[in-house]
């Protein structure tokens, strides 16, 4: 099991590592020149070629690249031995090119925002959406089963900025039910995180659920079609206890994998949902660094969600090995 | 051990000794198709310490014969008639509650293929240990773990002990068979059921399977079913022999009845697709013509005349009339057939007996 662990654990480091030389070359590969963009419309070639000299962009790239790696881990200094020095400590992402605060400040004002958002929905569609999908492959063909498949696939079609705005116009302007959605930290007032953030979680958790739904009906069928289940009756177990420990913990094994991918991917942004809400997570700050051309923030934002998913992979394999005793072998 | 007890013009109905009396049993599927007739109206009946080989193709019938004897059926879906005395109970009409507690205690099933029969995530020896506690809720848990290795040893796993701590991917499939049949007889049931027990192991692993099979049951006196489409395993343990096409007993015997004296022209294709250590070895295998038929729109007449060459020998009764199981000249031995008997041995001893395989 250990060796397994730290195997995948050194895949995801070389992922990681490709995915940082990738990331890094978005800064070449923009059409507008980032000291350009920084210095602004009316600048002349001497003014940008300061520019250029202070961030390093003349330097060749393979050294940008190595002080750009070193920055992340032990911090580095700006132009160093001039006017502009500029420390930026580890982990150092460089520095907005609108307002020059530290990107890894940024960060830490909106990554808490996204987790928020989609650890409380992740609960909900989990919890809503698994056991709606049990169920209804236990009560195969009933009413249950057909409400609860028609609920989702309604579910399934429906858009986010479509539902969260009814949720909006319903739950907060017409029946004053819910205040607008905030975020406060939950540090600072548990109370108020959950009610600012319920109706994000609502409506993704709702949105995703239906796609758990069908997942795990699908699944719990096929699984409850298994030898293995005709076998564990076959012992005289009580129905309850063959749906519970033979048939639920096999059916559960790729719905971990996708949930896991699935938060991954999520915490690399959630823009439509924190756009309709008036969040500022971390979609909403990398849609607007990119229309910025704000490379720091896009190169940073983008390597986040890389290493999002990358760690959601990595939980999902040690997860799987853990459910699956044939994993640990391969 | 005796003929089917509802078969027409059988003088032996009556063994009360059976532990387990099929009569009559009738299962319907009904399907937006039609109306599946899985198993039309078969009897039967196994005592402690015998086994019963019942033989067919695929869609023969015998795999839900086996299934609803243990219940395992989606009542809901079947339409289930007939009776089936399990030690004296009727299981048709139980209720779920009332067949799970004789399922895995009275009586027993092993499948044909362990592989996927054991559950990927948990220890065999858990797997049997549940199995055991299920039916002995007093029992505490290492009780339940000693007995689990307990009949890990007594199936030829070695080191049981240290086995009972492996998953079933870390068997063979000759030691995961064992480990079913483990689980199968923890409870000491006095029915087996055996629904092609062998198909998916090795050769050389089957007779193994087998011996492990006939010795347990002279250990546990119980009795067994073994559902086969493979002749050899049923010359090999077998004592009587219940052949199936179609959803009907075609013919039933002892064992040495039906391999050395078949009366079917449908055993006789069976013995002459099996290869003979004995006979010619240029010879030909004679497969059977067509393929088994549709039960749900089953060929009317005899189920097998589409297929057999001695159809319409006696008039045109193979078209029409359904044949009934009845007794031939030699007592216990029952044949579903139209052909005279003086034909029957005729058109065996000229065509099938000089080529077929494991009888001779």
């Amino acid at each position: 099991m250990l060796r397994f662990i730290t195997r995948r654990v050194l895949v995801g480091v070389v992922t990681l590592i490709a995915i940082s030389i990738i990331v890094f070359g978005l800064f070449f590969a923009v059409p507008s020149s980032p000291a350009k963009v920084m210095c602004g419309k009316n600048c002349d070639a001497a003014s940008i070629a300061a520019v250029e000299t202070r961030l390093g962009l003349r330097d060749p790239i393979a050294e940008q690249y190595t002080s750009f790696m070193k920055g992340i881990f032990v911090g580095r200094t700006y132009a160093e031995g001039t006017a502009f020095e500029q420390r930026c400590d580890a982990p150092c992402l460089g520095f907005s090119f609108r307002n020059n605060e530290a990107v890894t400040s940024i960060l830490g004002r909106t990554v808490p925002v996204t987790i928020s958002i989609v650890f409380g929905a992740a609960i909900l569609w989990l919890l809503i959406g698994v056991s709606l999908g049990m169920i209804s492959a236990l009560r195969r063909g009933t009413l249950f089963d057909k409400v609860a498949i028609g609920i989702s696939l309604t579910g399934a079609s429906m858009q986010v900025f479509f539902f969260g705005l009814i949720l909006l116009y319903v739950l907060v302007y017409t029946s004053g039910i819910l205040p607008f959605p905030s975020y406060t930290p939950f540090t600072d007032n548990p109370a108020k995180w959950a009610q600012g953030l319920i109706l994000p979680w609502i409506t993704l958790g709702f949105l995703n659920s239906a796609i758990y739904a069908r997942l795990s009906r699908a699944q719990m069928l096929e699984t409850l079609s298994e030898d293995y289940v005709r076998t564990a009756r076959a012992k005289g177990l009580p129905l309850r206890r063959v749906y519970t420990k033979h048939a639920l913990r096999a059916a559960i094994t790729p719905i971990v994998t996708i949930a896991g991918l699935d938060i991954g991917a999520s915490l690399g942004g959630t823009f439509i949902t924190e756009t309709i809400f008036g969040l500022r997570g971390l979609g909403k700050e990398t849609v607007e660094a990119v229309s910025f051309l704000n490379l720091p923030i896009v190169v940073a934002t983008v390597l986040l969600a890389a290493v999002f998913i990358v760690v959601a992979n990595l939980i999902v394999d040690v997860l799987y090995a853990v459910i699956d005793p044939r994993v640990r072998l391969s | 051990m005796t003929a089917p007890a509802s078969a027409p013009k059988s003088p032996e109905t009556t063994d009360t000794g059976a532990y387990l009396r099929v009569s009559d049993l009738r299962v319907q599927f009904p399907t937006e198709d039609g109306v599946v007739k899985a198993v039309d109206g078969v009897s039967f009946s196994v005592e402690r310490g015998q086994t019963l080989g019942i033989v067919g193709e695929s869609g023969s019938g015998k795999s839900v014969t086996s299934l609803t004897i243990m219940g395992l059926h989606n009542t809901k879906r079947a339409r289930i008639s007939g009776e089936i005395l399990v030690g004296g109970r009727n299981v048709v009409g139980m209720s779920e509650e009332q067949t799970r507690r004789l399922r895995g205690r009275d009586m027993s099933m092993i499948f044909q293929d362990p592989l996927s029969a054991l559950h990927p995530y948990y220890k065999v020896g858990a797997q049997i240990a549940e199995a055991f506690k299920v039916h002995h809720p007093n029992a505490s848990k290492s009780e339940a773990k000693k007995r689990a290795i307990d009949m890990l040893g007594r199936v030829g796993i070695p080191q049981p002990a240290r086995r009972a701590d492996s998953y079933p991917h870390e068997f063979s499939g000759g030691m995961r068979q064992r480990a079913m049949i483990a689980m199968a007889l923890v409870n000491d049931p006095d029915l087996l059921i055996a629904d092609e027990p062998t198909t998916a192991l090795d050769v050389t692993v089957q007779a193994q399977i087998l011996d492990l099979l006939e010795d347990l049951q002279r250990e546990f006196n119980s009795a067994i079913i073994m559902i086969t489409h493979d002749l050899g395993v049923v010359a090999q343990v077998a004592d009587d022999v219940l052949v199936m096409y179609g959803g009907r007993a075609v013919e039933f015997g002892s064992v040495e009845q039906v391999m050395r004296r078949p009366q079917h022209p449908y055993t006789w294709g069976l013995l002459a697709s099996v290869p003979s250590l004995h006979g010619d070895a240029e010879a030909d295998l004679v497969p059977i013509k067509g393929n088994p038929p549709s039960l749900i729109n089953l060929p009317t007449g005899c189920a097998f005349h589409p297929r057999c060459r001695y159809a319409g020998r006696n008039g045109e009764r193979s078209f029409t009339d359904v044949p009934e199981l009845h007794q031939v000249k030699e007592r216990g031995h029952l044949v579903a057939c139209h052909l005279s008997e003086a034909d029957r041995t005729k058109f065996y001893a000229e065509d099938i007996a000089p080529s077929a395989g494991v009888a001779q």
